[in-house]
């Protein structure tokens, strides 16, 4: 029985607590009130009624079928994450973390965010739920995501840009943790991806399975069986391993996660750790896969899509990967941006620049399937927040 | 026995609290880092904390960070801040030199040919700031198979229990962050710092260093009366970045000095 991590919160030699001792007293308690709640009946009752009736869950299977009899092999079908309220996936968590800060009487909630999705769902629960809320993001990225950073604000958020380093989402989250340490008595930090120091990844990945229990019911009764795979977008990981983590007992289910190739993997400017076997080191709290030089250093990486644009990735990708339970490749950012474009038109559907590179590879191995063969892709979001950078690559201005 | 050891062994003699000053290697260049280094054992430091440049210092506020992406910038790299270790001691042999930094540089090195190179070069102790005790089992079993000291940190935050475990684990020195914050931050708490160091001494029978925040000599005075070595690292820092070449050690020499003084008088 696959049964991890373990309580020291390791997935093999990957995950761990690689934090600053003044964080370690602070990262225990979530841990001890995470396992206290996490089987609570009430908790999980509010829970759930906030992910029906404020989300808006279950989210609906869509069988994207103009795509897939054009590309003329398996069936795509599509979990529409982007369907969720503020447009993402990442309004499971930020829910359930904010859920769990209320309990622990935090009034003050911080978070990181690449593509400003995470940004605008923790600023939606802080709104919802009275509490005080700083966002942390990438000057680079409040570039590139400029209608979430006025969503945020619109929602009552801090955003912070962050002008060090790479100025995106690694720099983010070294901002959020300084944060962090500073007021760590009055701050939740609500983390967006399935990474970090535990219980970060294990949490992150339970508010994230609603995606692939829903998913297990919903597709035999579509099809009278489960998908022959599941693809998913991995950036940090969560709407990947929310996917992905349902399914690990189903060994008929091949599992592909896909990572951002940015100019291609040989080109060097890529976020695809895993798929370009990066070698394992520290960041962010947690032993990963991790895009870095030979002195030690992180790399800055590349990707069209900010939500992926990140050179570590969450631990239990990695051990995944090491076990050969689930496979990871790499999409390019011109790759992405066709199967952006064909969704648009094909199947009115505006995808997530992340979620298009589950899109592309899903279409580049439906032809070489027959028609009777099913694969699940994770639609983690919507792409209205991409159209700016969509123009620009096309040469258009808004 | 240890260079740390036989250092707070002599200071305690006398009396005397060590002054322990930070600063990032490589920054404003490689070249100047071991003349630094010289010239504050001259103004009367008696242990030096060497930092190793990384590129996402999450521990530090924004004058370590610019200190580290400058060093970085000028190529520094830890095989490198080896080597000028190796240097500095083909002049001094006594003062001991502890580097500071994160995990993930040493990890690309590998734990055992890092602590190999510690001892040929004569590196003393090793702090790694995202490595808590939880996970330095194996960089701990590396670092004392070549008799390197691990040096712990502990915060506001730590309770009893984690201090006891620290403590047996911990070689050297312990270094006590005294505020809740990054490097360089303004919100020491004197009197905050005074109430634990008591529960710290229950199980740390090490010397117990100071640090983060303390800005001056006034403050560097004032802690010094309660523990047995001051850090001081972001406002040399900030005088290194304030200087030029020609004017950087006669600034940072006057200013290690104002600060000997100060804790002279504690
Ligand atoms: C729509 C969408 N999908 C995917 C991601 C990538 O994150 P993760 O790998 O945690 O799902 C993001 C991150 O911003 C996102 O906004």
């Amino acid at each position: 029985m696959y049964n991890y991590p373990d309580s020291t919160g390791h997935f093999g030699q990957f995950g761990g607590i690689y934090m600053a001792e003044t964080l370690i007293p602070a990262v225990e308690e979530l841990r001890v009130q995470y396992l206290r709640y996490q089987n609570d009946p009430e908790f999980k009752a509010e829970f759930a009624y906030e992910l029906k009736h404020y989300v808006g869950r279950p989210s609906p299977i869509y069988h994207a079928k103009n795509w897939s009899d054009r590309l003329g092999g398996a069936q795509i079908y599509l979990k529409r994450e982007d369907l969720n309220h503020t447009g993402a996936h990442k309004i499971n968590n930020a829910i359930g973390q904010a859920l769990l800060a209320k309990r622990m009487g935090k009034k003050r909630v911080i978070a990181e965010t690449g593509a400003g999705m995470h940004g605008v769902a923790t600023a939606t629960v802080a709104a919802r739920f009275g509490m005080e809320c700083i966002v942390y993001m990438g000057a680079e990225d409040i570039q590139r995501q400029s209608p979430n950073v006025y969503r945020m604000k619109l929602l009552g958020a801090t955003v912070v840009p962050v002008e060090s380093g790479s100025k995106t989402l690694k720099d983010a989250c070294n901002e959020a943790i300084r944060d962090w340490v500073t007021n760590v008595e009055s701050t939740f930090y609500i983390f967006g991806t399935a990474a970090g120091p535990h219980p970060y990844p294990m949490m992150v990945r339970d508010f994230q399975c609603v995606i692939g229990n829903e998913a297990k019911i919903q597709m035999p009764e579509m099809i009278g069986r489960q998908p022959d795979a599941v693809i998913a977008c991995v950036g940090g990981g969560s709407n990947a391993i929310g996917l992905f983590y349902p399914y690990i007992e189903e060994e008929n289910v091949q599992i592909i996660g896909v990572e951002a190739g940015g100019y291609g993997i040989a080109s060097g400017q890529h976020a695809a750790p895993l798929t370009a076997n990066a070698k394992v080191g520290v960041l962010h709290g947690n032993r990963v896969n991790l895009m870095q030089d030979e002195n030690g250093q992180i790399t800055e990486t590349h990707s069209i899509s900010a939500g992926l644009d990140y050179p570590g990735v969450g631990p239990e990708h990695c051990w995944l990967k090491e076990i050969g339970r689930a496979q990871y490749v790499a999409i390019n950012d011109d790759e992405a941006m066709r199967a952006f474009h064909d969704l648009c038109r094909f199947e009115g559907i505006i995808p997530a620049l992340e979620s298009s590179h589950a899109l592309a590879h899903a279409a580049k191995i439906a032809p070489e399937m027959s028609k009777d063969k099913a694969l699940l892709v994770n639609l983690s979001g919507r792409g209205d927040k991409d159209i700016n950078t969509v123009a620009r690559l096309s040469g258009i201005a808004l | 026995m240890s260079r740390i050891q036989t250092t707070f062994d002599a200071l305690k003699q006398q009396n005397r609290r060590a002054l322990i000053p930070f600063f990032t290697a490589g920054d404003p260049h490689p070249s100047l880092t071991v003349p630094l280094m010289h010239a504050m054992v001259a103004a009367g430091a008696d242990v030096i904390e060497l930092g190793v440049p990384f590129s996402d210092p999450m521990a530090d506020g924004p004058t370590i960070q610019r200190a580290s992406e400058r060093a970085l910038k000028q190529g520094m790299s830890l095989r490198g801040v080896l080597n000028l270790v190796a240097e500095f001691r083909q002049q001094d042999n006594s003062t001991p030199v502890v580097l500071m930094g994160y995990g993930n540089p040493i990890e690309a090195m590998g734990w055992d040919v890092f602590a190999q190179r510690c001892a040929e070069v004569g590196v003393d102790g090793v702090l790694t700031v995202d490595f808590p005790p939880e996970e330095s089992h194996d960089a701990f079993e590396y670092l004392q198979a070549h008799g390197i000291d691990p040096i712990f940190l502990l915060a506001p935050t730590t309770e009893d229990a984690r201090v006891e475990q620290v403590a047996k684990l911990a070689r050297g020195y312990v270094y006590y962050v005294s505020l809740k914050g990054v490097t360089g931050a303004g919100n020491l708490d004197l009197s905050a710092i005074e109430q634990k160091l008591p529960q710290l001494r229950k199980h740390i029978k090490l010397p117990i260093g100071v640090g983060f925040g303390i800005r001056d000599a006034v403050t560097a005075q004032a802690v010094a009366k309660l523990c047995d070595g001051v850090v001081v690292g972001s406002r040399i820092v900030q005088e290194i970045e304030n200087s030029n070449d020609a004017t950087v050690i006669a600034n940072v020499s006057a200013l290690v000095n104002e600060l000997r003084l100060a804790i002279n008088q504690a």
